[in-house]
C-alpha cells in the first residue's frame, strides 16, 4: 500500500481514528508481549544457549504462560506506601508510551472494504493524530512517561525504590537535554517538526537519507534513546545487581506488567523515530515502503537487544560524566555546525 | 462542540488538581497534582490550536516539577503526612482572598472592552513554530536575548556553586576513611 500525500487523503473521521487507536493498543500489546519472548531468544543465541524451549513449538507458547502468569498473580499492595499513588504509577507509564504512539506512523493507512456492515468505507489513516508538531510531542510524551519510575518508587516506602526513583529523575533531567539537541540539528534542515514533512525530505533514494547529512546526531539520538527506554546499557532504574529491581521492586502481577508493556512501547516508539527521521521513513522504491519501514524499526528493536548482549551496564557517574561531559558538548557543537553551513 | 466539552472537562480536572496541591498534606499528593494540572493546561492550547505552545508547556513543566521531585525526595518521607504549622489562618484568609479576588478581575476586565484584537493573529497555513518564532525575533526581540543572558547567567552560577569540587573523585576520595580510623582509635 502506497503511502498518499496528506493532500489527497479522504476526509479522516472519528471512527476512523478510534479504529487506528484500537489496532495501535492490540497490536504494540502484541509485540510488546512478543518482544520478550524475541529477546530472550536473542540473548540466549549471543550467549550461546537455547532459551525458552519446553512450552510450545521452539517456546513460542512462552508468551501465551507469561501472559497467564502475569494475569493471574496476587496484586500485593505493601502496607506503608502511599496507595493511590502507587496504583497510579504503571497506569501512568503505559499510557504516555501509548499517546506518543498516537501522533507517529504506525502502520500503513488502508480503507475498510464496503462489504463489512457497520464499518465499511471507513478511512483509517496513517498517523492516529497528525499534529503539525508530531516530534515534539512524541519526545514530550515519553518524557511524561518517565513519572511512572518515578512515582513507583517514592510511592512504595522501600529503600530501592526511593534509589531507584533518584536515579529516574537524574537520568531523566540529564539525557532530556542530548535528546533535544541532537534533533534539533535534522528539524533545522528540514525546518519541520511533521513526521510527514521528514519523509517527504529524504524521498528519493538512500543518498538523500539524514543520516548522511548528520551522522553525529544519529549517533547522539539513539544513545539518548536507549537512555530514555532504560535499555540495558543506562537502565539504572532497575538495575538488578545493584537495586533489587529498582523502583518496580514492590510491584507483581498486571502492575508491573504495565511498566513492561510501556517500555517496549516506548522501545518501538524510538525506533519509529529513528527510522523517520534518519533512515528516510516510507521512502523505498515504490509499493512496499511500509514494509521497508517496519524492516527498520525491526532493526533498531534488535539492536536494542544486541546492545543489551554485548554492553555491560555503566555506573551512575560513567552516566553524568557521559552525558554532560561528551554528549552534550558534541551535540552543542553539530547543532552549532549544522547553522553555520546553512547560513554560509 | 467537542472544543467546549474539552474547554468544560480541562477546568474543572485543572482546578480540582491545583485545589489538591494547596489543600492536601502529603508531599507526593501535592507534587502529583501539580504535575498533572501542569501538562493538563497544556491540553488548553491545544484546544486553542496552539500546538506548539501546548507542546512546549508539557515538555517544560514536565522536566521542572521532575526537579521539584527530587527535593522532595531529599527533604521529606513522601509517604507520610507532614504537619504544617499555620501561625495566623485570619490573615492567611486575608491576604490569599484578596490576591484571588484581583486576580479574577484582571482576567475579567476584558468581558467589558470592545478594545480586544489579537495583535500578532496567527497565519493560515503558516506553522505554529513559525508564528511564535516570528513574533519572539521581531516585537519581543529584547525581552527574549535579555531572558536568555538571564537564563546563560543562572547556568554558569549553577555550575561554579555546583561544581567546585567537581575534579575530585568521590569514590577515590579517602579522607573520609582517616576520620573513620582516627574515631576507632579514640575508642
Amino acid at each position: 500500500m502506497e503511502t498518499t500525500l496528506i493532500e489527497n487523503l479522504p476526509e479522516v473521521g472519528a471512527v476512523g481514528v478510534i479504529i487506528k487507536a484500537v489496532l495501535i493498543l492490540a497490536v504494540i500489546s502484541a509485540i510488546a508481549g512478543f518482544g520478550t519472548f524475541i529477546e530472550r531468544k536473542v540473548l540466549a543465541f549471543m550467549q550461546r544457549r537455547l532459551g525458552p524451549m519446553h512450552v510450545g513449538p521452539y517456546g513460542l507458547l512462552q508468551i501465551a504462560a507469561d501472559g497467564i502468569k502475569l494475569f493471574t498473580k496476587e496484586d500485593i499492595i505493601p502496607q506503608n506506601a502511599n496507595k493511590f499513588i502507587f496504583m497510579v504509577a504503571p497506569v501512568i507509564t503505559a499510557a504516555t508510551a501509548f499517546i506518543a504512539l498516537s501522533s507517529v506512523p504506525v502502520f500503513p493507512d488502508f480503507t475498510i472494504p464496503s462489504w463489512i456492515p457497520l464499518l465499511g468505507d471507513t478511512f483509517v489513516p496513517s498517523i492516529a493524530s497528525d499534529l503539525n508538531i508530531g516530534i515534539l510531542f512524541v519526545l514530550g510524551m515519553m518524557a511524561a512517561g518517565l513519572y511512572g519510575p518515578l512515582l513507583a518508587g517514592m510511592s512504595q516506602a522501600n529503600k530501592w525504590g526511593i534509589i531507584g526513583a533518584a536515579r529516574t529523575a537524574v537520568q531523566f533531567l540529564s539525557y532530556e537535554v542530548v535528546t533535544g539537541l541532537s534533533i534539533l540539528a535534522p528539524i533545522m534542515l528540514v525546518g519541520s517538526l511533521s513526521f510527514v514533512e521528514f519523509n517527504n525530505y529524504q524521498a528519493g533514494g538512500i543518498s538523500n537519507w539524514l543520516i548522511w547529512q548528520q551522522p553525529l546526531a544519529f549517533v547522539l539520538f539513539l544513545i539518548a534513546g536507549f537512555a530514555e527506554t532504560n535499555r540495558t546499557p543506562f537502565d539504572l532504574l532497575e538495575h538488578e545487581a545493584e537495586v533489587v529491581s529498582g523502583y518496580a521492586t514492590e510491584y507483581s502481577g498486571m502492575r508491573w506488567g504495565m511498566f513492561f508493556i510501556g517500555e517496549y512501547a516506548n522501545m518501538i516508539t524510538v525506533s519509529v523515530i529513528a527510522s523517520v527521521v534518519f533512515l528516510g521513513g516510507y521512502d523505498v522504491v515504490g509499493v512496499y515502503g511500509w514494509l521497508f519501514i517496519i524492516a527498520k524499526i525491526a532493526f533498531f528493536f534488535f539492536l536494542m537487544l544486541w546492545v543489551r548482549a554485548a554492553w555491560p551496564h555503566v555506573r551512575p557517574d560513567q552516566l553524568m560524566w557521559l552525558c554532560w561531559k561528551v554528549l552534550m558538548p558534541l551535540a552543542v557543537v553539530n547543532v552549532l555546525i549544522t547553522a553555520i553551513v546553512m547560513m554560509v | 462542540m467537542y472544543e467546549i466539552i474539552a474547554f468544560y472537562l480541562f477546568s474543572a480536572l485543572t482546578i480540582g488538581l491545583f485545589l489538591v496541591t494547596v489543600m492536601s498534606k502529603n508531599v507526593l499528593y501535592a507534587m502529583t497534582s501539580l504535575a498533572a494540572g501542569m501538562v493538563l493546561i497544556s491540553g488548553f492550547f491545544f484546544v486553542l490550536g496552539a500546538d506548539f505552545l501546548g507542546v512546549v508547556q508539557l515538555i517544560v513543566y514536565v522536566g521542572a516539577v521532575m526537579a521539584l521531585y527530587s527535593f522532595a525526595m531529599m527533604f521529606f518521607d513522601a509517604t507520610r503526612d507532614i504537619k504544617e504549622k499555620n501561625t495566623n489562618s485570619a490573615l492567611v484568609f486575608l491576604l490569599g482572598g484578596l490576591s484571588a479576588l484581583v486576580l479574577v478581575l484582571m482576567f475579567a476586565a476584558p468581558i467589558h472592552s470592545d478594545a480586544i484584537h489579537a495583535l500578532y493573529p496567527m497565519h493560515v497555513g503558516v506553522g505554529n513554530a513559525q508564528d511564535v518564532g516570528i513574533v519572539l525575533f521581531t516585537k519581543y526581540l529584547v525581552p527574549f536575548e535579555v531572558a536568555a543572558v538571564m537564563l546563560l547567567v543562572a547556568m554558569i552560577a549553577g555550575i561554579i556553586l555546583a561544581g567546585k569540587k567537581m575534579d575530585k573523585s568521590l569514590t577515590k576520595d579517602t579522607s573520609i576513611d582517616d576520620e573513620i580510623l582516627v574515631l576507632k582509635d579514640e575508642k
